[in-house]
């Protein structure tokens, strides 16, 4: 027969922590493969137009980015207070685009390189004269599909 | 000398220390996801070579432009931006069959069988070079809004689901009844200021 201690203080055994560190070793893992790093260092100020129709842009292989605005505040003074482009990560002139585009594609998967996206990050404020001259150098380039950045708007507010 | 047992490392602040590192990237993750508006544009004219004419009905035809004040006129009229959707949704259905709207063609099409649409018709749209980005993209938003709309409703309409929610050959045939057409001119300097 079983016997039973009574009354007799036990003590709750100790919970073996020794598996925490391999559990938050997974999450970091986790979190570091998932995070995606700024493409960029921005060197303009971007604040992008809100819209409703938005569509997300999944594949990030095939995205190329072109930035449109005004030189951030601490770099007025080097480069002056005009709309200007910038591609990677320094400025450019919209004749440079074409070309940045098409050492972009070369550079992709030959698959992938029918599919390329370029998506255009310009700031709410800029005039569409710069924004016209980007659209006829990637139709030069072919670069054909483009996605004008954007970011949502609750449908009632205007 | 008597052999020493190495002593065991106290892994008791592994704990804290990934902790650490795991709060640092939760931090400096940006989960956003890009998003816009996707368009397509059309192919480069060939060099020297000017826009060819296309022969289009003037009755096919919306032009909406949009002037370096941000003004929008649409059918030669001003209109609120908040009245546009409605007004392209109005032009690509022709519900009523109004002549001065795009003609109706009957046209057969697999799932959803016959049914009037307006084959022909065509959304111009015009910018100045002045014009706003942000009011540019508005009207963008405005006339894909009012595809997305119509869209939303045939599928709910003939389907019962959302569009999103169709498959690949039922968003085909609601795509070929509303086709996007939204053409946007060879840039012009419509003069006024800079």
């Amino acid at each position: 027969m079983a016997r039973f201690r009574k009354n007799g203080s036990r003590d709750l055994p100790e919970i073996s922590t020794a598996s925490l560190p391999d559990i938050i070793f997974m999450l970091l893992f986790f979190f570091m493969a998932t995070t995606s790093m700024k493409e960029v260092t921005y060197m303009v100020s971007i604040k992008v137009p809100e819209a409703t129709e938005l569509t997300k842009l999944e594949k990030k292989t095939l995205v190329k980015y072109v930035y449109v605005g005004k030189p951030l505040q601490h770099l007025v003074g080097q480069f002056g207070n005009e709309t200007r482009l910038q591609l990677d990560d320094s400025f450019a002139d919209i004749s440079q685009l074409e070309e940045y585009i098409s050492q972009e594609r070369s550079s992709m998967k030959e698959s992938d390189q029918s599919q390329m996206i370029v998506s255009i990050k310009a700031d709410r404020e800029t005039k569409m004269g710069i924004i016209t001259d980007i659209k006829q150098s990637l139709r030069r380039a072919y670069a054909l599909k483009i996605n004008y950045s954007a970011s949502e708007r609750t449908k009632a507010s205007y | 000398m008597a052999k020493r047992k190495t002593p065991g490392i106290n892994a008791s602040s592994m704990a804290d220390i990934s902790f650490l590192l795991l709060i640092f990237f939760l931090v400096t993750t940006s989960m956003n996801v890009n998003s816009g508006l996707s368009r397509k544009l059309p192919p480069p004219l060939p060099p020297g070579a000017e826009q060819p004419d296309v022969e289009v009905n003037k009755r096919n035809v919306f032009v909406v432009l949009i002037n370096s004040n941000n003004q929008i006129m649409a059918q030669g009229q001003m209109v609120n931006i908040r009245d546009l959707k409605e007004k392209a949704k109005l032009f690509i259905q022709n519900p009523a069959n109004d002549p001065t709207l795009p003609a109706l063609t009957p046209v057969n099409i697999p799932l959803i069988g016959n049914i009037n649409v307006t084959k022909e018709h065509v959304i111009s749209l015009q910018n100045d070079r002045g014009t706003d980005y942000q009011a540019y993209l508005e009207v963008q938003n405005e006339l894909v809004a009012a595809y997305n709309e119509l869209r939303e409703s045939l599928a709910i309409e003939k389907f019962g689901t959302h569009y999103a929610a169709c498959s690949e050959e039922q968003q085909d045939a609601i795509n070929k009844v509303y086709p996007q057409k939204i053409s946007e001119a060879e840039p012009k300097n419509y003069g006024g200021q800079k």
